[in-house]
């Protein structure tokens, strides 16, 4: 379905534009950069809306699809185009990008245009990745985030910002580009670089299994899986508000997405033989990293190893479905799992941006994130301290609120899977209640510990404003995921068909290994 | 054999670049010192009307004049003008640094258009005696240039020490082309060629002159392990010299080892692609680690340099027409980005401050936040990654390789570009993340500054729309 207005190119490119825009403006009068930045940034996010609006919830079919001569020589195109997977994750990022811009509002005194310009400049590229559906394009796209993360946790962070932000540089580059490989692999198989294409290709087990493990690379240390997760705690921690909200809410979204745009469909059997590798991986981090959590001191690298543990159970409820199609009578958790960790993934995009949000009203305040510099914060900010300790439920994963409903759909699929595999899964509802709640009544309750505390001033209207729309975002997904649900149904139905059948006997080396 | 002028209209370009040399050198006894602008100007301005006369010559079928020493084609046209406008920017970096030491003399700019015209003929080259005297043209004129600022010890220790390798290299690429030229019999590579097909890989002395011939064109290249004058001679020389010698004497190397490789010894592809995967590979590795270890810049630059040589043997070595482009391609970017890399430390460079050390870079985006920009754009895409035409090079590469089935190869080139990404990165830290040693803004004329920002905005255009360079580069080849 070809689109009247290029919606998809409007919302890549426009923030890019506005960041070029704010960056000429300069820093003589940071008004106008912060005016010009929110401008775009809400402009994009009505364009976004468009995405919704017109979006039939009723097809698998790519829409609002733009395709265009690009580079010939090479058979890559300008290709672009959603379904039901990447179009929530697109109005996520526009989303976010407003409540970022205006969180840094009076924050960033330091080249405040650049500051923001990065921002406009991440949205529009990562809205590029959610969309791109030729290889290259992706490609690009996917390293060229890299660029303006970099220098916001470099220019913006803390104190050892360099290691952190030259580690996680080197770390996603280092899983891309074997990802990259693999790309130009399947681009000589096909004859195209669409990848839709190479969801149709067929390839035999070893090289599924190779192409598999390059993917691996790639998607699991953006996720971040156990063992390659060390990047995110040192990068969430020196990074600013505004950087750790972008970096949780949706770059960590885009390695889950790219599980199911390019390894599931791509590399089903290949799945399908290793889904044990991803499933002890993502039991790990729920497990493992929720008691790493528990130690923690700094509260961004707390929320930082929550982030794994929850992104633990996107990549479980992703790769449960193999385990559920062996049982012929639960087919329907198949759909669920996969469900459940794209309804995660959005709810995790709103609480983590919200907790990180929390942690830099109050870094803002006192310029702390140990846990022991605070005691007895809902003495003095009682309207802030109620909307972190509702955050902190939500992150907790209380019913009524949108952690509640991802989490549950995962740990009811995989039941139907493995029951121990859902024992483990469901540790999480004790050990994540553990580690937050644990967090807020140091935080929060309790008395008055010191006199900085003491003097601090409640949340103002700009933090309540940020605060109270994610509150708002998190209780309307708690309460009604239908819509959500509803819109990414058909692709993930017909994502569960495709990955249901084998690849392999369409194969040449399998045809031919037949007597 | 008649001589018939209408075979002079190809080699036009090479004429005017003679010309316009000649003219700066008479011209340059008549001025004044304070009038030595002058050479400035007739240079630039003589090397757009050789771009223009280029592209009017060039275009259509191949042409081959003087006896078949000589040839034209669509390849020749493209490296022809991309070695013009690289050096073209090299002139305008450099205009001020030369004011300021005084070196804004007649000789450079003769020099540098001498190696010029060294380029351009061996571009053009179509027997092994062309081929050899342009590249001597090119090789003696650095030799100079890299001396050029007399009382500079440093400068002629480098200039020795490349003098020295530089005419072992000529020497070792002679022996293989005298061995060539007794194996088959002729100085012209297209009869070479036939000889060659018609006697085959049996013949010993043909491989044994192919062996030499790959030596050469790596001491050419500075491909590991016959790499040892690079560094040396970009830390001795002065910056507008390693921005040229840096730069477009790539693009003529590739033209070299294209012509000698393929139009002539294109039957011994499976013989020189084992060499060129050997040399490939240790040149990514011992380029990437070792850069990591510099705290000079131009010696990072240097090692940095025989990292992308090791790139540019991988497209040559697929032996295909996407190969031959992608290596093209890479050439041409690769000495577009030197270029902007070196220009900068050229615009920084001021009155008896020679910029090399990495430290002089510190805090550049508080200084000068455009031209930080720019470095770091230039930085990004040697490291290849994307959307700069860098990570296009690459990938381009990358997909001439993985189609002749070495994939393994495209992982050994990824994993070094990885840790490539690392020093680059690294002098985009100390642009943007370190604080400043001098806090005054950068003093930069405007011709440099523009100059720096033409590169920049091609290296990210060329990023987004690749295809406008790579079309082309296929075309050379169809």
């Amino acid at each position: 379905m070809q689109s009247a207005i290029p919606v998809l190119s409007l919302s890549i490119w426009l923030p890019i534009i506005g960041g070029l825009f704010v960056l000429a403006s300069g820093d003589k009068v940071p008004g106008i950069s912060r005016w010009t930045a929110l401008g775009f940034s809400i402009l994009t996010f009505l364009i976004s809306l468009l995405l919704w609006t017109g979006f039939e919830s009723d097809t698998a079919q790519m829409q609002f699809v733009e395709h265009a001569t690009w580079i010939p020589g090479i058979n890559a195109w300008y290709y672009l185009g959603v379904d039901g997977i990447s179009m929530p994750l697109i109005v996520l990022t526009t989303f976010i990008t407003i409540l970022v811009v205006i969180a840094g509002w009076e924050v960033i005194q330091y080249k405040p245009s650049q500051y923001l310009a990065a921002f406009l400049m991440m949205e529009g590229v990562m809205i590029g990745v959610f969309s791109a559906l030729d290889a290259v394009l992706f490609y690009v796209f996917w390293e060229a985030m890299l660029i303006p993360m970099f220098i916001i946790i470099g220019v913006w962070g803390g104190p050892n910002r360099v290691y952190a932000t030259i580690k996680f540089f080197l770390y996603t580059f280092f899983g891309s580009v074997f990802m990259l490989v693999a790309l130009i692999y399947m681009y000589f198989k096909s004859g195209s670089y669409s990848i839709l294409d190479f969801q149709q290709l067929p390839l035999s087990l070893t090289e599924q299994v190779w192409i598999f493990l390059a993917f691996l690379a790639a998607f699991a240390v953006k996720v971040p899986m156990w063992p390659v997760h060390t990047w995110l705690p040192d990068a969430h921690v020196e990074a600013p508000t505004g950087g750790s909200v972008i970096l949780a809410a949706i770059m960590l979204k885009i390695g889950g997405y790219g599980f199911l745009r390019f390894s599931l469909p791509i590399t089903p059997d290949a799945s399908a033989t290793l889904d044990w590798l991803i499933i002890a991986m993502s039991l790990i981090a729920v497990v493992y990293i929720g008691f790493v959590a528990l130690v923690q001191q700094d509260m961004k690298k707390l929320i930082a190893y929550s982030s794994i543990a929850h992104m633990g159970f996107v990549t479980l409820g992703f790769f449960i479905v193999f385990a559920i199609f062996n049982r012929p009578e639960a087919v329907g958790g198949a759909v669920l799992g996969m469900a459940g960790g794209m309804v995660q993934m959005v709810s995790h995009g709103f609480i983590s941006a919200a907790m990180f949000l929390c942690v830099g009203v109050l870094y803002d305040r006192l310029h702390s994130r140990e846990i022991s510099t605070y005691g007895g914060v809902i003495h003095t900010m009682p309207v802030f301290g109620a909307l972190m300790v509702f955050f902190a439920m939500a992150n907790a994963g209380l019913p009524g609120t949108s952690g509640f409903v991802g989490e549950f759909m995962v740990i009811l699929a995989s039941f139907q899977a493995d029951f121990w595999y859902a024992f483990l899964a469901a540790t999480t509802l004790i050990l994540g209640a553990a580690y937050t709640l644990w967090m807020v009544k140091r935080v929060v309750y309790g008395p008055v510990t010191s006199d900085q505390v003491a003097g601090l001033r409640d949340a103002n209207g700009r933090e309540l404003l940020v605060l109270g729309t994610l509150a708002v975002a998190v209780v309307a997904l708690g309460v009604w995921p239908e819509p959500l649900v509803e819109v990414m149904d058909a692709s993930i139905q017909h994502l569960a068909q495709h990955i249901a059948v084998s690849k392999l006997a369409a194969a040449p080396a399998a045809v031919a290994a037949l007597p | 054999m008649t001589f018939d002028y209408a075979h002079l209209l190809p080699i036009v370009p090479e004429i005017a670049v003679l010309v316009l040399a000649s003219i700066l050198l008479l011209v340059d006894l008549w001025l004044k010192d304070e009038d030595k602008g002058t050479n400035h100007l007739i240079a630039v301005f003589g090397l757009l009307v050789v771009i223009g006369l280029t592209g009017v010559v060039g275009g259509g079928e191949r042409e081959i004049v003087l006896s078949g020493s000589y040839i034209r084609d669509p390849m020749s046209d493209v490296l022809k003008i991309a070695v013009l406008v690289v050096s073209l920017l090299s002139f305008v970096y450099s205009r001020d640094y030369l004011r300021d030491r005084g070196l804004w003399v007649g000789e450079f700019y003769v020099l540098t258009l001498c190696a010029v015209l060294g380029m351009m003929v061996m571009i053009s080259a179509n027997s092994f005696l062309t081929l050899y005297l342009g590249l001597e043209l090119l090789a003696l004129s650095l030799y100079a240039l890299v001396a050029f600022e007399r009382d500079n010890p440093s400068g002629a220790e480098a200039a020795m020490k490349y003098f020295v390798l530089g005419a072992l290299g000529s020497g070792l690429l002679l022996y293989g082309l005298s061995m060539l030229y007794g194996a088959s019999g002729s100085l012209e590579l297209g009869a070479v060629a036939r000889a060659v097909a018609w006697q085959g890989a049996d013949n010993q002395v043909l491989v044994f002159g192919l062996v030499f011939v790959v030596i050469g064109i790596g001491f050419k290249f500075g491909a590991v392990p016959f790499h040892m004058w690079v560094p040396d001679t970009y830390q001795g020389a002065p910056n507008p010299v390693v921005l040229f010698l840096g730069s477009a004497p790539k693009i003529a190397a590739f033209a070299l080892a294209f012509r000698l490789l393929v139009d002539g010894l294109g039957q011994l592809h499976a013989d020189w692609q084992g060499m060129l995967v050997i040399l490939s590979v240790i040149s990514l590795a011992v380029g990437n680690i070792v850069a990591i270890a510099q705290t000079n810049i131009k010696r990072m630059l240097a090692y940095s340099t025989i990292s992308h040589v090791g790139f540019i043997f991988l497209g040559l070595l697929a032996g295909t027409t996407e190969g031959f482009a992608a290596a093209m391609f890479y050439a041409i970017v690769y000495a577009l980005m030197a270029a902007g890399g070196f220009g900068l430390l050229v615009m920084m460079s001021r009155q008896g401050h020679e910029v090399e050390r990495l430290e002089d870079l510190k805090g550049l985006n508080e200084r000068d936040s455009w031209q930080a920009a720019m470095m770091a754009l230039v930085m990004f895409s040697m490291a290849g990654v994307p959307p700069t035409v860098g990570f296009m090079a690459k990938l381009l590469v990358l997909d001439a390789v993985i189609s002749i089935g070495l994939w393994w190869l495209a992982l050994i080139a990824v994993f070094f570009s990885v840790i490539g990404a690392f020093y680059y990165l690294r002098v985009v830290k100390i642009i943007y993340f370190d604080k400043p040693e001098v806090i005054e803004p950068l003093v930069v004329g405007s011709g440099a500054r523009v100059a720096l920002s033409v590169t920049g905005l091609a290296i990210l255009l060329l990023g987004l729309f690749p295809a406008a360079l790579l079309t082309y580069c296929q075309a050379a080849f169809a």
